[in-house]
């Protein structure tokens, strides 16, 4: 670490100085530094304008956009920012979570106001000084201007008067009206991008302390394995290994505390191999040569869940009835035409392209960790807890995340690291490997639907019904494996039955962008198609007829929440869809002739507050092999686009990615671990595969909302249906087996 | 043994077998270079040999030898890195932005021998890089800008 960095998070940490606005919108109180306005709002007197970012940076490029909102409404221009970064700690800055494509649409209105608030203190600091009225004074690019008396200041020069003003009541204050902005809705590049481009140390692993030593944990491959024999003496004898750590396995640490699941299900029993390089960690951790027995997760088989999924098909749900809007029996028997489809898709891995580490220095009863984490409050506390200190013992250092995906909504990471550290008694970088990675993953669960639609005369749907099988333990469907009201088709279709059927998992199951969406947009577009095939309409038509008159449908009540994300639980506002999948339409010219073997594919979806549709062109050659040459995204967040660059940034990448998923992800288990091991087996995206994107946001009267997952779940079932188009031949199984499609 | 690393002769005491990417990180403390897969696969820790692009990750130290090492922290003094640069600047290409070093070290080897490069050579010379965040339409774009610039 760079000491000036330090020193920065050493000042954003600082708390004191009485009542603040930091106080009173963060939960917090201001830095005790020259000039701080807020904890959030820092003017140097020698002019340079800080403002910290507060959320994890996780590739959604939060630490630009939230400093942006400050600084539209502090009235600086953007060149005079310095954006400083935050350690994790929630009575100061408020809620710090990267999840749920949430922190713009929760934290939109609240970081205005820091900005207009602290403008605020400026206003009255200058009207105080000059003898006139606040009301009279205009600000302009970190400069006060009264007109009347032609006096002006910089901001820098009234800071300190300003900061030892009561910060004003957050309503009180007036935001800008949205004509007036120069930042937001701009394009503005990436805070960290210079360092990033010149290889500058950010992210948690580039954490170097002194004294610290490298850390490599070898642990069961199969959940709640024991450890059976180990050759310690192999692993101590490799060259740059110092010693050996036993970690006992441990059963009481699962908190919940921001995501719906525990942040550690087990600290698993292992061996930790300190060395003075990570290769020396990660050379003695396989010179352990460890041999694992049993574990909790020891009956887990993908064939034998595809074996019950098949049987449960053939002998009916566990759960008939699970759901029931409307009476889909009683009109499923009065269709004119039945359509029947079986879909389904597998376990995906997270696999963000920084390997999972921690870096932890545990010093009496007190822990500092450097971190990528999207969650630094849960690891703060889930280490207190780990290591029986104190919350505000425990010091997070918020480092950039290379990738999170939602797999660093969970700590296990950092308690493991934690407790190592405890051990080694000198600061630990532990380091995971890629392996690690994907046999430790909270895995986005596997599914399987059989899905029955009944057509009337014209070929509209009246009734739809679904036998859902996924994954739980005790019976249960795990919270990542939902079916509930908040999604489509609930409340479109009236009538529409949901049975389900759950497979024990032992293995943890998490959160992966646009969860649950990122399965269900496939097999609900994907039967869409079927229907309007069956019906021998065209498939954009046909989806103008599902949605019907523009309304807002409510979520049915018992269902919504369940997964704990209670911005799922709004309106399904079919208008808004209309818009989207209309514009979709136009930009890709739908229904315009196309060569041979290429088609069109179009499909949309609503998830994490944000309205999606996406037309795919695809081409599939003789073997077999699929080219998407063009996608085409309209997108519906809401009123305003905070940053237009990083926002077309985040919905060509979350299509691109979401490609790389249909064509080549796939997780399964063997003996009860996962069989992949890398980036070999398992497929993401590359350059010569990427199409071009085209993105248009369509802005509508609605708040403005969250930008990380919701144009992901719709590109699957656009691309699928594109491959009908181009062959006749329809794929419902994830990723798409293109050995299929052969001339 | 010594390292030419950046144009700077360089003592490192290190494992012969160990893999530079790590030699870099842990011995020397250039971060830069990043630990993605370990296995080739990814081209996170894609440095350049004498100008030719390899895998940190894949190559022991001892087997670099006289070659002349480029990092991400070296590549300012390269012209087509200073382009480069400044066409990912300009165009915002980062998410996560943890690959991008690598995509920057692979991206100027292709110019330096292609200066004008072909959607096909863009696909040919980039396509060992994951960008998890999957910015390749920046990447793309920002290689034309800097062959243009």
């Amino acid at each position: 670490m760079k000491a000036s960095r330090r020193d920065i998070l050493k000042a954003g940490v600082l708390a004191g100085g009485g009542l603040s606005l930091g106080l009173q919108f963060a939960g917090g109180a201001k830095a005790s530094v020259p000039g701080a306005l807020s904890a959030f709002v820092i003017i140097d007197p020698t002019g340079s304008i800080r403002i910290t970012a507060h959320q994890p940076e996780i590739g959604q490029g939060v630490r630009t956009s939230f400093p942006m909102m400050i600084a539209e409404e502090l009235d600086v221009d953007w060149a005079q920012v310095t954006v400083v970064p935050a350690p994790g700690n929630r009575q100061v800055y408020g809620v710090q979570l990267a999840g749920g494509s949430s922190a713009t649409p929760t934290q939109f209105e609240r970081m205005r106001r820091l900005g207009a608030g602290a403008r605020a203190m400026l206003v009255q600091a200058a009207a105080n000084k000059w003898g006139v009225p606040a009301g009279e004074i205009t600000t302009c690019s970190a400069m006060l201007h009264h007109k009347a008396s032609g006096r002006s200041a910089r901001y820098a020069d009234m800071a300190e008067a300003a900061a030892s003003i009561a910060p004003p009541k957050p309503e009180s204050l007036t935001l800008k009206d949205p004509a007036q902005f120069r930042i937001l809705g701009t394009r503005i590049g990436g805070v960290d991008n210079r360092a990033l481009v010149t290889g500058k140390p950010l992210f948690g692993i580039d954490t170097r302390l002194p004294g610290m030593v490298y850390a490599a944990f070898a642990k069961s491959p199969v959940f709640g394995g024991k450890l059976k024999s180990a050759n310690r003496a192999a692993a101590l004898a490799v060259p740059g290994v110092k010693g050996l750590i036993n970690v006992a396995e441990r059963r009481d640490l699962k908190t919940q505390i921001d995501v719906g699941l525990p942040g550690i299900e087990v600290l698993p029993e292992g061996i930790a191999v300190l060395a003075t390089s990570t290769w020396a960690a990660l050379k003695g951790r396989d010179a352990l040569a460890a041999v694992w027995e049993g574990g909790d997760a020891a009956f887990q088989s993908t064939t034998a869940w595809e074996a019950a999924a098949a049987k449960a098909f053939k002998d009916g749900p566990q759960k008939p009835g699970y759901m029931n809007h409307g009476n889909a029996p009683a009109k499923m028997a009065t269709a004119a035409k039945k359509v029947t489809a079986d879909y389904s898709y597998p376990f995906l891995a997270h696999a963000a392209l920084e390997p999972i580490n921690a870096t932890a220095h545990v010093t009496g009863d007190k822990a500092e960790l450097w971190l990528s984490t999207q969650t630094p409050e849960d690891a703060r506390r889930m280490v207190a807890l780990a290591l029986g200190l104190k919350v505000e013992n425990v010091t997070i250092h918020l480092m950039r995340s290379g990738g999170g995906f939602g797999r660093r909504l969970m700590n296990d990471f950092a308690v493991e690291a934690a407790v190592i550290a405890k051990a080694a008694g000198v600061p630990v970088k532990l380091q995971w490997d890629r392996a690690q990675d994907f046999a430790h993953d909270w895995l986005r669960p596997g599914g399987w639907h059989k899905l029955e639609a009944g057509l009337d005369e014209k070929g509209d749907i009246i009734a739809w019904h679904d036998h859902f099988v996924s994954f739980g333990a005790d019976g249960a469907l795990n919270p990542t494996a939902v079916i509930d009201g908040s999604l489509f088709p609930s409340g479109v279709i009236k009538d529409f039955r949901a049975d389900v059927t759950v497979l024990p998992i032992a293995s943890t199951l998490g959160w992966l962008r646009a969860p649950i969406n990122n399965a269900f947009a496939f097999v609900t577009q994907g039967f869409i198609d079927d229907c309007a095939i069956a019906a021998g309409r065209d498939p954009l038509e046909y989806r103008r007829a599902v949605l019907g008159t523009p309304r807002a449908i409510p979520i049915a009540e018992e269902f919504s929440g369940e997964t704990g994300e209670a911005m799922r639980g709004t309106p399904y506002n079919t208008g808004r869809m209309r818009g989207v999948l209309d514009k979709a339409a136009e930009m890709a010219g739908w229904g315009r002739k196309l060569p041979p073997c290429r088609g069109l594919g179009i499909a949309f979806h609503f998830s994490h507050l944000g309205y999606f549709a996406n037309v795919v062109e695809a081409s599939v050659a003789g073997d077999g092999s699929v080219k998407v040459h063009h996608v085409w995204v309209a997108a519906d967040i809401g009123k305003h686009i905070v940053n237009l660059s990083g926002a077309e940034n985040q919905v060509q990448g979350s299509v691109i990615d979401a490609l790389g998923a249909a064509l080549g992800q796939r997780i399964t288990f063997a003996e009860g671990a996962v069989e992949q091991k890398n980036y070999g087996d398992f497929h993401l995206a590359r350059m010569d595969m990427a199409p071009a994107v085209d993105v248009a946001f369509l802005s509508t009267d609605y708040p403005t909302t969250g930008l990380g997952e919701p144009a992901y779940p719709s590109l699957a079932p656009a691309l699928a249906g594109a491959i009908y188009q181009a062959t006749g031949k329809r794929l419902r199984t994830l990723p798409l087996d293109t050995s299929q499609l052969t001339a | 043994m010594k390292l030419n690393i950046n144009g700077k002769s360089v003592d490192v005491t290190a494992d012969p077998d160990m893999p530079l990417l790590w030699a870099l990180r842990d011995v020397l403390g250039l971060t830069g270079t990043k630990f993605g897969c370990g296995a080739g696969f990814c081209g996170a820790c894609t440095v350049q040999l004498d100008g030719e692009p390899v895998r940190g990750c894949q190559t022991p130290v001892s087997a670099v030898g006289t070659a002349k090492i480029t990092t991400i922290e070296g590549l300012s003094a390269s012209a087509w890195g200073r382009k480069l640069q400044d066409a990912w600047l300009a165009l915002d290409v980062p998410q996560c932005g943890y690959c991008q070093a690598g995509q920057l070290l692979a991206a100027e080897a292709l110019l330096r021998t292609t200066p004008k490069p072909t959607d096909a050579d863009i696909d040919a010379a980039m396509s060992g890089n994951i960008c998890r965040c999957a910015t390749y339409t920046r990447i793309r774009a920002a290689i034309k800008q800097a062959a243009a610039a």
